[in-house]
């Protein structure tokens, strides 16, 4: 045991430790297990109303509750499970894959992750207030969401969509200032590995996207809580100045997720190909390519709300166009393999078992492009197919894949092979099964969020089929979540490097010193790792002498500051005064605290560095 | 070989897709096509279908042949050769794609124009409807009639129609499938689409926006008469409903009267808070979704908020239930008289 006096040293209680890190890796954790937790409410929440639609005419649950769940689904799964789990894996490597030592601001870094768990405990909450759950679904249409027609619900939904936009908003800034400014040495732009590049692109459109849901929200927000009337038509508002705000952001949010998986699987089909990324280049033209698009196709939600052929024909040809990058990548992926010494691991049984379900996604949402086409395909079960494809098929594929080929760097022990793959298999066709029938339900007339169907429309078989693949995608998740407790339980002890793999996490030691790299990394080319061991090196060539690390303090100012925002919430719902001055007071004065109080961050000594011998 | 696996696996799930076209209740269906603009639309997803299953079978292959032959087999621990790129290969599917798509951007902005299109542009003094959507409900007006209706449509086979779509509330969505695509009914604002039915037929329309407890169930009715037939109903519809002959039923009109009549009216050509009743006796259905007969009159009356019946239609601006108002006997009067509102 170490003398030293430093705060990394000091004996500390677990939970203290976390409320108060501002460690890239252990704040990777904190999103890791939110957003598991969010993942696990909304797929409940998904089984019950494939519960309830798996019989025509059930009684299970019917109008409001329906919509309750139908709504919380949807955003708990998007904003409070998907997101959180991007960062998460973005937290969990790309410090690492740059040679950095952490991020660029870490007392922001854990603002950000604190601002969106209370914005989405904030939204869950509400299902055990008097006013029920939000049952506006997750794109909260005005007039539906104002206070003529839904109570608190919907106010918990804007505060706490607010709350969390908010802390995806600082993380979007902090990666993005990280990425550009902590390369290690020789680590250009065209040498950041492909994860890190799509993660470099999503925190730019998170940067331009989220200001769009922020104003939209602040409207709402004025007319429910302030009688401001934005929304109402009475009073000279307009109702579909919301779906616009809502879709300029709604639809980048949609590339926000899709994109950090593609950057996955460019990680992890290389490495399990034993190949290099085919066509680099072009990938990294694609990602950016697609992320301009997806400010120019906002409309492709909106084509039935009376926009005429003139915007509706603009907005189909800018959103097919999306096809093209998108297929250049499959292609890449594909003649990555091609020639390649493919294993199958679990975390790559994720990355090509996404391959047909995402093109599968990807070609209905070229059909769903066309105005024609999409005047039957709009708001009917087809639509409820296409995005299941794309995000289930596609992000949550995605995720998982990172989650099995992370996992070792982030906790130190191998995931089970053997349920990783029951894991994989069982969620594979579950999926199908559950959403492939969609697709026909919704061109058989069957509209979206209907809580039922009557009999005799011919729509009984597949919302059966479909109820039967959504309760084998939850046997599929508690396979998971065993295969999660034993390895915590007695997982096997992971090496630095157990793919052999290509990048400059794998070259530290499974889970990292809290300071990363002992020394900075040099980096010689796109997949520096590889190249150093092709070269017969273990390590990798320091571009540094060993010095004095310098580390940030831990701070609870994040947490405390995220809680009084937090308590004020509940003033603002429940119009109750003395609660918002308490919690904004709470929420400004941490604020201040942190603007005065100086923080330098403390050492550790070269000598400590070898002490520990890594 | 590889060619010839493609060619398969393109016919067999050709086939497949042909088999499903046949699918569904053919008064809704969208694959199972009785308009002309629901015509052009399946036409239009059936070429993007094709192009989109020949896109996936080219992959697919690529997909399973690479699996196949580059898997790792045992003890094989070689080094794979460390490929940058084909600059060749990378312009074939960038250039294939986008040929792909200018096919099929041609006749997906030439229907978009035609769908667009004013009633008149083929129908010569098209029949106008003004549709208004409430909550949970559709009112539908024929200015040049001088009708008001509800829940059911009816409109002339074989030509456009005008539609106008509006909203009181919220945000709607008017959907025929086996007519025609869907136009949402925005509050505050009016859209205009034209709908034409191939065939007479009774077609099944959904509400396909979110807009509130009974989404699920806003159902309403499009019926294509033969023209003649047509101007029969618009000339039954302005005829007063004959008096009710039993006493029970004029007992009912009374308590009708006293009742109801703040928000319903009778007359053809009267506007009123919620459904005109006129003709209600032969509607297809009861509330848009129940079979039309007393029981249901009844338990619609009782209350219609009811878990089984329509769940958060008796808010402010809806109908309130009436078990606590009238008796039984007297419900299942005023549903007695309800019945003798016909147009035949």
């Amino acid at each position: 045991m170490s003398t030293h006096v430093s705060h990394a040293h000091k004996k500390k209680n677990i939970l203290w430790d976390y409320l108060t890190t501002v460690d890239h890796k252990k704040i990777a954790i904190l999103y890791l297990f939110a957003g598991t937790l969010f993942l696990l409410i909304g797929g409940i929440e998904a089984i019950l109303m494939r519960l309830q639609l798996m019989v025509p005419e059930n009684d299970l649950f019917v109008g409001t509750t329906f919509n309750q769940l139908l709504t919380m689904h949807g955003t708990t799964m998007i904003f409070f499970a998907a997101m959180p789990l991007v960062f998460a894996l973005m937290n969990a490597a790309i410090p690492l894959q740059i040679g950095a030592r952490d991020v660029a601001f870490p007392f922001l870094n854990s603002l950000g992750f604190w601002l969106f768990f209370f914005g989405a405990t904030l939204t869950n909450i509400s299902w055990f207030t008097s006013g029920g759950a939000p049952e506006i679904g997750w794109t909260a249409y005005a007039p539906l969401a104002l206070p003529e027609y839904t109570g608190t619900g919907s106010d918990y939904y804007v505060l706490g969509l607010q709350l969390s936009g908010a802390g995806t908003l600082i993380g979007g800034i902090n990666f993005l200032v990280t990425i550009i400014n902590m390369r290690a040495p020789g680590m250009t732009f065209m040498r950041m590995p492909l994860f890190t590049w799509t993660s470099f692109v999503i925190s730019a459109l998170i940067l331009f996207a989220f200001p769009p849901l922020t104003v939209g929200l602040f409207l709402m927000m004025f007319d429910r809580l302030f009688g401001a009337n934005f929304f109402d038509v009475t009073m000279g508002g307009n109702v579909i100045i919301w779906e616009h705000l809502f879709w300029i952001f709604g639809h980048p949010e949609v590339y926000i997720l899709i994109l950090p998986a593609f950057g996955v699987f460019s990680e992890v089909i290389p490495t399990f190909s034993k190949k290099r990324l085919f066509g680099y280049h072009s990938m990294v033209f694609a990602t950016t390519l697609i992320a301009f698009l997806s400010f120019m196709v906002w409309v492709h939600h909106m084509f039935t709300v009376g926009l005429g052929p003139v915007a509706n024909s603009i907005f189909a040809v800018a959103t097919t166009a999306i096809a093209v990058p998108t297929g250049i990548k499959v292609f890449n992926w594909l003649f990555t393999m091609w020639g390649g010494r493919i294993q199958f691991t679990t975390a790559n049984m994720w990355a090509l078992g996404f391959i047909p379900s995402f093109v599968m996604g990807g070609v209905t949402g070229v059909m769903l492009a066309l105005p024609p086409a999409d005047f039957q395909f709009h708001d009917s079960y087809f639509v409820v197919a296409h995005f299941h494809y794309v995000i289930l098929g596609g992000v949550v594929f995605g995720l998982f894949a990172g989650l099995y080929y992370w996992w070792p760097k982030m906790f130190g022990t191998l995931l089970n092979e053997k349920l990783g793959k029951l894991h994989f298999w069982l969620m594979f066709i579950g999926f199908h099964m559950a959403f492939l029938p969609q697709h026909w339900l919704g061109l058989m007339g069957m509209p979206r969020r209907v809580y039922t169907y009557l009999e005799g429309q011919q729509l009984d078989t597949w919302n059966y089929v479909s109820t039967i693949g959504a309760l084998i995608m939850g046997v599929a998740t508690i396979v998971f979540a065993i295969n999660i407790v034993m390895t915590f339980v007695k997982g096997e002890k992971a090496p630095a490097d157990p793919w052999d793999g290509r990048t400059l996490e794998w070259s530290i030691p499974s889970p990292p010193p809290e300071y990363n790299f002992k020394q900075t990394p040099l980096v010689k080319g796109i997949d520096a790792f590889w190249i150093e061991k092709m070269q017969g090196n273990k390590e990798m060539t320091p571009a540094e002498p060993l010095g004095d690390i310098h580390m940030p303090s831990p701070s609870i100012l994040p947490f405390i500051m995220s809680l009084g925002f937090f308590i004020a919430s509940f003033g603002f719902i429940y119009h109750v005064l003395p609660v918002i001055i308490i919690g904004m007071g709470i929420g400004l004065g941490s604020m201040l605290a942190r603007s005065l109080k100086d923080d330098l961050g403390y050492h550790i000594h070269t000598d400590e560095l070898q002490e520990k011998g890594v | 070989m590889k060619k010839g696996n493609l060619w398969r696996l393109l016919f067999l799930v050709s086939t497949l897709a042909l088999v499903l076209t046949g699918c569904g209740d053919p008064e809704l269906s969208a694959l199972d096509p009785k308009g002309t603009g629901a015509d052009m639309q399946l036409d239009l997803i059936m070429l993007s279908l094709y192009i989109m299953l020949g896109v996936m079978a080219v992959v697919i292959v690529i997909f399973t042949y690479v699996l196949i032959r580059y898997r790792q087999r045992p003890g094989d621990n070689h080094i794979p050769k460390q490929v940058e790129g084909n600059t060749k290969l990378e312009i074939i599917w960038t250039v294939i794609p986008i040929i792909l798509l200018i096919i099929l951007a041609v006749p997906t902005v030439y229907q978009t124009f035609v769908l667009a299109e004013d009633a008149a542009e083929t129908t010569e003094d098209p029949v106008e409807i003004k549709v208004t959507a409430h909550q949970y409900w559709w009112e539908v007006e024929y200015p040049e009639y001088e009708i008001v209706t509800a829940q059911d449509i009816y409109i002339p086979a074989g030509e456009r129609v005008h539609i106008e779509l509006t909203s009181v509330d919220v945000i709607h969505s008017f959907w025929v499938p086996a007519l025609g695509g869907k136009m949402d009914a925005n509050p505050g604002l009016v859209n205009e689409m034209w709908l034409e039915a191939k065939q007479p037929g009774t077609y099944k329309g959904k509400c396909a926006e979110l807009c509130g407890a009974s989404h699920a169930k806003m159902d309403f009715k499009v019926v294509a008469l033969e023209r003649d037939q047509f101007e029969k109903w618009v000339a039954d519809m302005k005829e007063p409903a004959p008096e009710p002959t039993t006493v029970s039923a004029q007992e009912g009109k009374q308590l009708f009267e006293n009742n109801c009549m703040a928000c319903h009216a009778t007359d053809a050509g009267q506007k009123s808070l919620g459904p005109n009743l006129n003709g209600i006796a032969d509607r297809k259905t009861i509330a848009g979704f129940m079979d039309n007969d007393k029981e249901n009159l009844e338990k619609w009356i009782t209350d219609p908020a009811a878990r089984d019946v329509k769940p958060g239609s008796s808010g402010p601006k809806g109908m309130p239930a009436f078990h606590d108002k009238l008796t039984e006997e007297e419900i299942s009067k005023v549903a007695e008289y309800l019945q003798t509102l016909t147009i035949e």
